[in-house]
């Protein structure tokens, strides 16, 4: 079945991708930026949204449910439904993402689920995300157990990830995010249905990763606590 | 190129039913060159009304089919009312796929062997009758068609029962069962009164297409239904296969008038709908409660079992007779057993599985890999499901299929692929894509999108999340929609004999013929071979998976219909 957009590509799409985008970023701003942003479904306003995230920065989006936080995200990674009416533009280190495909555009996102494949083991999951240009059996193991030993979970890629703890699959949700390279951090409240003995450790483990990784993240959450423990700014939306 | 599968579903399965109407009704009229029809004319239809016994016939026809729906969807309805949510309406349910995939002659085969006046259920009566010869009554083949339409009822129960199950979580049923509990109603009241009007319009399709079946079978018809004369569809089929070419005009004319009386019976069916809707409205609020249904209650669960009980049972006494040496009536057991007819007929039943294989897997995988693209053409453009996309697919299934057979027949004729392989699982495809469709759809689209958005997130292409990440996590979903449309072609009678033209002897239209024949060793052997497909293709839907996925305990307990999450 071969798809019709035509969106698959070779490595070394992806690596003059890359190199366009290092290009551009002398040029923009670093960062995410979302310049007047405005969602509609309907008639109704969802979000009107002014922001630029810095490398390493996290900002917190607060908000009741239904008021539009997932819809931004969706929008930002490129997978919102078309009924939805957005106007704006999206620029990630200067790189314009309208328009783009979801898979070219670069941006990791965390759900409150792990949604790690059930199909797949640890490994397997982590494998999917590497990016195909890293060649070779052994560099991607290598690269696959350095990310698992990070996260406090070396000599766990054959497991199954029904057989790991809540805090052990969101950890390895994480990694599987950074293992594809994103250039930015979307985190659709995740830390929600972790257990409360969990949700600290969890929370520093995914903000300093992020911060480690220079990577604009946004957060959204409707939990005051997640904002305070992200240490950075809070936007309202209501 | 994924935006052609919706197209080319749409043609291999509309497109074999509008030739074949238009190729059935030019005929009608006297219009079919080939067979020097030149001119208009009514004569076909004057020698169809010259018929004997054609009113009979049509009787039999529309009063069957409507009795055999009705006492269907009733069992059905009042079964799922007054044991939804309990451990025999789950032990029900778990019998369901293996009924379902027993093809209907074979179930008709079985039900003969238990109710015919020598069958089973007469040799377990005859100590206390004091018989010993069978008694001399007119069971099977009697001139109102009440073996049929118990043939068809026990048939039709596990086909709306899973049609029902599939609408029930839509109609949050559980917990409106526990509201108006509370209120004082009683199980079964409550159901109907609260959750059959939300659910009744999701299964309507689905009755409809049981009242089609009904109205039209053949095959059913052929092993248990009245002879003298026979319900309109089987005749059509005798006028149909006749070597009197001529004859061919007046079928066709036949075959409009049962389309006709496929409508009219829709048109009834409808009418009672609003009536009972108007009635039913009344009922609602009328705050009568019959909260003391117990003994109803005890009547729904019989029926459910007696039906369900029937087809099982009917494929013990298949197999017995199979086997069965010398056999006498009242004996309930054969004196001895043997494998002789079994060794005897072995190579031939090789070469029946072997040509039901062939028309039955390439059938079933274009079905599969067309109703993928569908689903996936719909998922990567947002798409959402029209309501008048349903008729679409229900199509194949209301319309008679001894109303457009011979129309497409002549259809194939034209285009150079009569009595072809092509021509044959074309028209199987027919049949097996709705199903394949209804099988697949539901689990498809439950599949929890953000795996999907998870997966390009992390920069894999659409094709990737396709192959890698839907298609793994749906493993089940497939193979069960496989095994589902195995059983659809191994059952497949009409379209077998009349476009393969009898060039192509598959276990069913084997089995089917032996049926005139009346050996019933033979009967035995070929009505459970019948069976071997179709089990075996739900066998695999299950083992395949728990082998591949041994490790991987969240692709375990997805439930029957595979792949709805994992988490």
């Amino acid at each position: 079945m071969k798809d019709s957009m035509t969106t698959s590509q070779t490595p070394e799409a992806s690596k003059s991708q890359h190199a366009q985008h290092a290009q551009h970023a002398q040029h923009g701003q670093d960062g995410l930026e979302l310049c007047d942003i405005a969602i509609r479904l309907g008639d109704r306003v969802l979000v009107d949204l002014d922001l630029v995230i810095a490398p390493g920065e996290i900002v917190t989006l607060m908000g009741p449910s239904g008021s539009g936080k997932s819809s931004l995200l969706g929008h930002i990674c490129g997978t919102l439904p078309a009924a939805f009416d957005v106007q704006g533009a999206v620029r990630l280190n200067g790189r314009v993402l309208d328009g783009l495909a979801p898979q070219d555009r670069h941006v990791g996102i965390l759900f409150q689920d792990d949604l790690l494949f059930p199909h797949l083991s640890v490994g397997g999951n982590l494998a999917f995300a590497l990016p195909a240009s890293i060649k070779g059996r052994a560099e991607r193991k290598a690269r696959i157990d350095n990310a698992l030993e990070s996260a406090g979970l070396a000599e766990f890629a054959d497991r199954d990830p029904a057989t790991l703890s809540g805090g052990q699959r969101a950890r390895v949700a994480l990694m599987r995010v950074l293992l594809s390279q994103p250039g930015a951090l979307l985190l659709d409240e995740p830390f929600s249905k972790l257990d409360s003995d969990l949700r600290d450790q969890i929370k520093s483990f995914v903000f300093d990763l992020a911060r480690q990784n220079h990577l604009p993240t946004l957060m959204v959450t409707h939990d005051p606590e997640d904002a305070q423990a992200a240490h950075g700014r809070v936007i309202s939306l209501d | 190129m994924l935006r052609l599968f919706p197209i080319l579903t749409l043609v291999f399965m509309v497109g074999p039913v509008t030739a074949g109407l238009i190729g059935t009704f030019l005929p009608s009229f006297g219009i079919l060159p080939a067979l020097g029809g030149d001119g208009a004319s009514l004569d076909p239809w004057r020698a169809l009304l010259a018929q004997p016994g054609l009113w009979q016939s049509v009787r039999l026809s529309l009063f069957n089919g409507l009795a055999a729906t009705a006492i269907s969807v009733a069992i059905v309805m009042l079964f799922c009312a007054a044991w939804q949510g309990t451990r025999i309406f789950r032990a029900v349910q778990r019998l369901l796929s293996p009924i379902l995939s027993v093809p209907h002659a074979t179930a008709a085969f079985g039900l003969a062997f238990l109710i015919a006046p020598s069958g089973w259920m007469a040799r377990l009566v005859a100590p206390f009758m004091g018989w010993d010869r069978p008694p001399e009554l007119a069971i099977l083949h009697d001139p109102l068609g009440i073996a049929m339409v118990i043939g068809l009822v026990t048939k039709e129960i596990p086909f709306l029962f899973l049609m029902t199950l599939a609408a029930l979580p839509q109609a949050d049923t559980e917990r409106t069962a526990q509201v108006t509990a509370s209120l004082g109603y009683g199980r079964i009241t409550g159901w109907f009164k609260a959750t059959l009007p939300r659910i009744y319009p999701q299964i309507r399709l689905p009755v409809l297409a049981v009242l089609a079946y009904s109205t039209s079978v053949v095959d059913v018809a052929i092993i248990l239904g009245p002879t003298t004369p026979a319900p309109l569809a089987v005749r059509i089929l005798g006028w149909l296969s006749d070597p009197d070419l001529a004859k061919r005009f007046m079928a066709s004319s036949g075959a409009v008038l049962q389309l006709a009386l496929v409508l009219i019976a829709m048109a009834v069916w409808l009418s009672a709908e609003k009536i009972i809707g108007v009635l039913g409205r009344r009922a609602m609020v009328d705050g009568r409660r019959l909260a003391h249904d117990g003994w109803l209650r005890h009547v729904g669960a019989g029926l459910a079992i007696i039906a369900v009980g029937a087809v099982i049972l009917g494929l013990v006494v298949l197999f017995m007779w199979s086997i069965a040496g010398f056999w006498a009536f009242p004996d309930i057991l054969p004196r001895n057993f043997s494998l002789r007819l079994w060794g005897r007929e072995f190579g031939a039943l090789g070469d029946s599985l072997l040509v039901t294989l062939m028309i039955g897997v390439p059938s079933v995988l274009i079905a599969v890999a067309l109703v993928l693209g569908c689903l996936e053409n719909e998922v990567r453009r947002g798409l959402r499901r029209h309501k008048a996309v349903m008729w679409l697919i229900y199509l194949p299934l209301l319309v008679p299929q001894i109303s457009f057979m011979f129309g497409l027949q002549v259809f194939f004729t034209l285009i150079g692929l009569e009595r072809t392989l092509t021509s044959v699982v074309l028209v199987h495809l027919v049949f097996v894509l709705p199903y394949v469709f209804l099988s697949l759809s539901d689990p498809f689209r439950a599949l929890d999108p953000r795996y999907g958005q998870t997966a390009l997130c992390l920069g894999a292409s659409p094709t990737r999340v396709f192959w890698q990440v839907r298609l793994p996590l749906l493993t089940r979903a497939v193979l069960t929609a496989m095994a589902v449309g195995l059983a659809v072609t191994v059952g497949q009678y009409l379209p077998t004999l009349l476009i393969g033209a009898g060039r192509f002897a598959t276990v069913t239209t084997e089995a089917v013929a032996l049926a005139a024949g009346g050996d019933r060793r033979m009967i035995g052997i070929y009505g459970l071979l019948q069976m071997l497909l179709p089990f075996a293709g739900f066998a695999f839907a299950l083992l395949i998976p728990a082998v591949v996925f041994a490790k991987r305990r969240g692709m375990g307990g997805m439930g029957d219909r595979g792949g709805n999450n994992a988490t």
